[in-house]
């Protein structure tokens, strides 16, 4: 009968053979990856640091790498944040590539958009918009 | 790993749903997929690109934010005195220990952990709805002042006038969130009076979130009261400042550097008067500034809707967006806290929590850059 399979067991046999035997404490986990307490706590207070350092960081005059410094400490808080809590870091190589591919795109955009920004200012007559 | 960890819906006999056919499939694996890793990889898949099209859909905002503070630095500095850094950390914070919570919750399901998965997903859902507290407070300070997206939005003066007691806009943000708390908690009531366990789990852990808004609130108004004294002098700072660089007179500016800090209030009145008029008011400034019914507008260069409601128009943009997105992931958040109660998750079925896990950290992700970009301008 097909109930050989009822709550005793821990997990299920399925017709390819994955069975699998119990591996103490954490259970059986085939393709489960249960990220370990320790590592969860360790990249939230790193999180909560670079907070702190990039508040620290506004409050420090730095001219134009200011805007430069604050991306950066964004960027390792964000890393962070994908690599571990969104644990990439065990993660299938497609859905790794489709998501730096994305930050890819992102960056085109923003540096197309950017590059072109400055270059109509000149040819703006001055006076020819009206403020409010 | 206890049998007692095992709940009852980790049953997979066919007899209790109506499945007609006989084959060994347990209820929580779909027909289509072949096992249960393939089921869950092929929602990892399918949640990962969602994700790619929220991240392109938030990087067209942060492109006109790009755009406009690169073509006007002058705009953004004078608004970011109105933003509050500290409320802007504080809600930093929550979102992080909220990733912290969430994280854990997949931890908890991939272990099979149900009740783990509720506390977690529980505490997450609190934090959410902290920070939409605080974001409220935020929110309602900044409609008072009339710091409104372009269209509406009105220069600001020297004094802004302080009224006492909570903000009008304030009491209507809390209308919603007072309605379920007061709903949430009678649920949770009627569940121990019936001691219904899984209706237990469920209403206590967001009738509990829902105070959390007004405990977000709360901590908003606090900071913000203290906040107050310190905007006041940074709009003056602020004012005279951006004076000094928008202003062509030299005589003026020296009139400006000589005066100290404590007639700063005067400052900008002489300042604003020099602009307006001759220089020869600015000399002794301040015996002739009058603090009467009008009050000056600092920095009218940028202090206009078509600059300064410009930024406005960015930050209620995108901000308004991720508070949207939080209300969603308390919404799919709550659907798992509810599968959890349920005692659905187990080593081969957690797809749910991993996926709603991974949402609500791109929210956080979304957040971590959105801080320093909107608070953090010096």
């Amino acid at each position: 009968m097909a109930h050989s399979h009822a709550n005793q067991h821990e997990h299920h046999e399925k017709s390819d053979g994955h069975a699998q035997a119990g591996h103490g404490h954490h259970g059986h986990h085939g393709f489960a990856h249960p990220s370990p307490i320790w590592q969860l706590l360790a990249v939230f207070f790193a999180l909560l640091a670079l907070t702190v350092l990039t508040v620290y960081q506004s409050t420090l005059d730095l001219g134009n790498m200011e805007i430069w410094a604050s991306l950066t400490i964004a960027t390792i808080k964000a890393a962070l944040v994908i690599l571990f809590f969104m644990h990439m870091i065990h993660d299938k190589p497609f859905n790794i590539i489709m998501f730096l591919g994305t930050l890819v795109f992102v960056a085109l955009f923003l540096g197309f958009t950017l590059m072109d920004a400055h270059n109509y200012k000149d040819l703006i007559e001055p006076g020819s918009i009206t403020p409010k | 790993m206890s049998a007692t960890e095992l709940d009852a819906t980790h049953n997979h006999s066919h007899g209790h749903d109506d499945h007609g056919h006989d084959h060994d499939h347990p209820a929580w694996l779909a027909h289509h997929f072949d096992d249960a890793e393939q089921q869950f990889d092929s929602g990892k898949l399918g949640i990962w690109l969602f994700l790619i099209t929220e991240v392109l859909f938030f990087s067209g905002m942060f492109c006109a934010y790009a755009m406009y503070r690169s073509l006007h630095p002058e705009i953004w500095t004078f608004s970011s005195q109105f933003l509050n850094e500290t409320l802007g950390a504080i809600n930093t914070g929550v979102l992080l220990f909220s990733s912290l919570t969430m994280a854990w919750a997949v931890r908890c399901a991939m272990l099979g952990q149900n009740r783990g998965v509720v506390a977690c997903t529980g505490m997450t859902i609190a934090c959410a709805a902290i920070f939409l507290g605080v974001k409220a407070v935020e929110y309602s300070h900044k409609i008072d002042l009339g710091l409104l997206p372009a269209g509406f939005y009105v220069p600001q003066v020297a004094h802004p006038e302080h009224h006492e007691g909570l903000s009008k806009w304030l009491i209507y943000f809390m209308v919603v969130p007072g309605l379920f708390l007061v709903v949430l908690t009678a649920w949770y009531g009627q569940a121990v009076a019936t001691a219904n366990s899984v209706q237990k789990q469920i209403a206590g852990p967001l009738s509990v979130s829902a105070l959390c808004f007004f405990l977000g609130v709360g901590l908003g108004l606090y900071l913000e009261s203290g906040e107050a004294a310190e905007h006041g002098d940074k709009a003056h700072v602020a004012a005279s400042d951006s004076h000094e660089e928008t202003h062509a007179s030299d005589n003026h500016s020296e009139a400006d550097h000589a005066k100290d800090g404590e007639h700063a209030k005067d400052e900008t009145h002489a300042a604003t008067d020099g602009a307006v008029s001759t220089e020869t008011a600015s000399a002794d400034g301040h015996a002739e500034a009058s603090h009467s019914a009008d009050n000056e507008i600092i920095s009218p260069d940028v202090n206009k809707p078509n600059a300064a409601g410009l930024f406005f128009s960015i930050y209620y943009c995108m901000t308004g967006v991720h508070a949207i997105h939080i209300l969603a992931g308390i919404g799919v958040l709550t659907w798992v806290l509810v599968k959890a109660a349920k005692g659905q998750f187990h080593s081969e079925y957690f797809g749910p929590v991993d996926y709603v896990g991974l949402y609500w950290h791109l929210v956080d992700f979304i957040w971590i850059y959105l801080f320093p970009l909107l608070y953090l301008i010096t």
